[in-house]
């Protein structure tokens, strides 16, 4: 098995928001967007040992080593999560480097109760080598080999990088954030060329599970983007799965240009302009 | 006598309970008049301390607590004591299943059983007839059960097989919202398609049934014929259980001098025996001096026989009776379902408990092999300050991958059934998916039976049965149509049960105190 390690922010056993069925879920560390409705926004950079949150932890689960480390013991912890709350650096102390055979005793337990496992962020593709260990881990081991293999991504990457996920990759679900290349740029501060690209390349290779919208009112939900974002997706793949998400405050940090939630109602308006151009399978949460 | 005059004063006087149950309670009331059978000064002593207790059955027992009748017999042969032929078509099986039901007798009055629906009402059904109409004439049947048996102990099975009318009869529980019947979903891997089970899950979603069980470990225990009755008490069919009685284990274990390894070796033996005296003296009251097995019909034309029938031995207080015996130990911070030395004393004393039930001989019990079935028992509303069964106490459930690793060691031994609930949040209710993916995890790793329970449902669970909490709002000025209710007002009362997380603790019995 491969000794390659990975930045990993967190694991979940059982998940039934992650793709199909009931899915484990390793979450990594480090992403390429910075998004201001990010709702695990201490997943987005690595940690620079600042230190600044040791003295923050009101269990001393945290200490600054003589070298400069700031180490986390997890036996101390009490998930209050201040030293996120602190982080200047969109980051977090809890996350490690994990070997595909830690991963793989983690996901062992709880394989009678899945679907499969999906790697998610942060943003999964940054680490793609990786990535490939732990699924080719998991399809060579005789009893995990069962579980499909899902990445849940934000489409920024590469064609490389999917071409070397093919033969492990079962599939994936995409965040668009928006169509719009400059509303892309404002809401996430990145270029959404790959991601459009990804979304294109993952119908093709037939591995596009699902694609997830994230409205955010007054942003990116004006009626004639909603309706150009269903035709462009349509042209993809007119039965594709896609996700309509009303932003949650909950979990955000402080933006600097103000978000608030849609109603429930103008989230369901927003799926509709969305629906118009394709038959899609649509799910308003 | 003048508290006997007193207590009959106070049902018949009572504004909140209504004709059909002040009926029942001044019955009760009666046998509660009656001498008990007899028992050794010791099993009384712990009977009067409630360290065992008979579930308050009654002093003597006139009918077997559970009656599981060969529904599929009696549709084949008719029955004679109530003048019906064998039925011809689907309304005639209908109208002759709901004229049996209202002559099966049950501790409760009602009967804990209505049949696998769906296996008996198939044959009937004619290829002609479509979904929908086969939709409405299950409804109306629906709703007079609902009416007709209002107790929500009444049970129906359903699969393992996919079908028409278990199909139907998830359409209907769906649209219809009801108490009643409560339902078990037979699950077996190698049969029961992902379709029939997510078809079960999205019934859950909506009513908190169906209840799921492991087939093939049913099947192991009681062969085909068996049904899950009642609160989750698998039986079977053709047969029932004589009695209840079940050991308090947390009242054993604050009475056991020395440790885990002392209440092992001298404290389950002597416990053990005590609640299987008081059974043996409940089970030969009845086949012995009431002579149910003699004179009733459904005995006598052979829709039951006392060869398919044994009793239930349950115990309750698992998590306080482990905390209890490693404090004796001088371990304090291990609890059952988090800590692997808690967790191994849970195993070695459900162990112990079902080797001495197995070798402790009953009569009349040749349906589990001359001998009681082990039954975790979940709770009546008098229960304070102990857990149901064999669970994890609620609000200290780990997460739900190690409920159920810690907990199905233990289903092996309860063949009259355990029922553990693990409690879902709303995001399951876009992923049905992810809930048969832990029903057919939970059966592989060997758990037997399991309830899930969603939270913000409109039903909560009070153990096995159902109440719907609008059902319990001002109960005491108005009364309620369903029997249980009554019991689930008073666990309500006792544990607030709709304060927190929906939590199961519960009773089967009728009035456990009387004008309650």
């Amino acid at each position: 098995m491969s000794s390659l390690r990975g930045l990993v922010a967190d694991t979940l056993e059982f998940s039934a928001v992650d793709g199909p069925g009931n899915r484990f879920v390793v979450f990594l560390q480090g992403c390429t967007f910075d998004c201001l409705a990010c709702h695990n926004p201490y997943t987005i950079n690595p940690c620079v040992d600042c230190g600044e949150c040791v003295d923050q932890c009101p269990s001393g689960a945290l200490t600054l080593t003589p070298s400069g480390v700031v180490l986390w013991n997890p036996d101390e912890c009490l998930q209050g999560d201040h030293c996120h709350a602190v982080c200047r650096y969109a980051s977090s102390p809890k996350a490690r480097h994990l070997a595909v055979a830690d991963l793989i005793e983690r996901i062992r337990p709880a394989a009678p109760f899945l679907s499969g496992v999906t790697v998610s962020g942060g943003e999964a593709t940054m680490q793609p080598h990786f990535l490939r260990a732990l699924f080719d881990g998991i399809k060579a081991d005789p009893t995990l080999r069962t579980l499909t293999c899902f990445v849940d991504t934000n489409g920024d990457a590469p064609s490389s990088t999917w071409s070397l996920l093919d033969p492990v990759l079962d599939g994936a679900m995409v965040d668009l954030k928006c169509l719009d290349p400059a509303i892309h740029v404002e809401i996430t501060g990145a270029d959404n060329t790959r991601t459009l690209d990804s979304i294109v390349r993952l119908a093709q290779d037939g591995k596009l599970y699902e694609v997830r919208l994230l409205i955010l009112p007054g942003r990116n939900d004006d009626p004639e983007l909603l309706t150009a974002t269903g035709a462009w997706l349509a042209d993809i793949d007119p039965r594709l799965r896609i996700k309509v998400i009303g932003f949650r405050r909950h979990g955000t940090r402080p933006s600097p240009i103000p978000l608030v939630e849609p109603t429930r109602e103008h989230l369901q308006r927003c799926a509709d302009l969305v629906a118009a151009r394709g038959d899609f399978v649509v799910t308003v949460v | 006598m003048t508290q006997l005059v007193n207590d009959a004063e106070s049902i018949i006087t009572s504004p909140a309970i209504g004709y059909d149950q002040k009926v029942r309670r001044l019955a009760a009331l009666a046998v509660s008049a009656l001498p008990y059978p007899a028992l050794s000064a010791a099993c009384q002593e712990a009977l009067e301390k409630r360290v065992i207790c008979d579930m308050f059955e009654g002093n003597r027992p006139y009918t077997p607590r559970y009656v599981l009748p060969d529904y599929a017999k009696a549709l084949r042969q008719g029955v004679r004591h109530l003048e019906l032929d064998p039925p011809q078509d689907l309304d005639d099986a209908l109208s002759f299943l709901t004229i049996l039901y209202g002559h099966v007798p049950s501790v409760t009055t009602y009967p804990v059983y209505l049949g696998d629906l769906d296996a008996l009402l198939e044959p009937y059904v004619p290829a002609e007839m479509t979904d929908e109409q086969l939709d409405r004439t299950l409804r109306r049947f629906w709703i007079q059960l609902d009416r007709l048996l209002p107790d929500a102990f009444v049970h129906t099975n359903l699969g393992p097989a996919d079908g028409r009318v278990v199909r139907s009869i998830f359409r209907v529980e769906r649209s219809l919202r009801q108490v009643v019947p409560n339902i078990t979903l037979k699950v077996d891997a190698d049969v029961t398609p992902d379709s029939l089970i997510e078809d079960g899950v999205r019934t859950v979603f909506v009513t908190g049934k169906p209840h799921f069980v492991n087939h093939p470990m049913m099947v192991r225990d009681h062969g085909p014929e068996y049904a899950a009755v009642s609160c989750y008490n698998s039986l079977k069919i053709g047969g029932g259980s004589h009695t209840l009685t079940r050991l308090n284990l947390k009242e054993a274990a604050v009475r056991q001098e020395g440790g885990l390894e002392e209440f092992l070796a001298t404290g389950l033996p002597l416990w053990v025996e005590l609640t299987a005296e008081l059974m043996q003296a409940r089970i030969t009251s009845l086949v012995e001096e009431q002579h149910f097995f003699a004179d009733h019909f459904l005995a006598t034309e052979g829709l039951i026989d006392i060869d398919r029938f044994s009793a239930m031995f349950g115990i309750f207080g698992l998590a306080e009776c482990v905390a209890e015996l490693l404090a004796h130990d001088g371990i304090h911070d291990a609890r059952w379902g988090h800590d692997t030395r808690a967790n191994d004393a849970a195993y070695r004393i459900v162990e112990r408990i079902a080797d001495l039930v197995a070798a402790r001989p009953q009569p009349y019990c040749a349906g589990g092999g001359g001998a009681a079935y082990l039954h975790s028992q979940g709770g009546i509303d008098l229960d304070e300050g102990v857990t149901a069964g064999t669970r994890i106490p609620v609000t200290d459930e780990p997460g739900m991958r190690e409920h159920i690793t810690a907990c199905a060691p233990l289903h092996t031994h309860f063949a009259a059934g355990i029922s553990d609930i693990f409690h879902v949040d709303q995001t399951a209710v876009r992923n049905p998916q992810a809930m048969v993916d832990i029903v057919k995890g939970a059966f592989a790793v060997g758990m037997r039976d399991f309830t899930f329970n969603l939270a913000d449902n409109e039903f909560i669970r009070i153990t096995g049965y159902l109440v719907r909490k609008s059902d319990l709002v001002d109960i005491d000025a108005h009364g309620a149509r369903h029997g249980s209710d009554y019991l689930a007002a008073g666990s309500e009362r006792t544990f607030h049960l709709t304060d927190r997380a929906v939590k199961r603790v519960g009773a089967h019995e009728l009035a456990p105190r009387p004008g309650r």
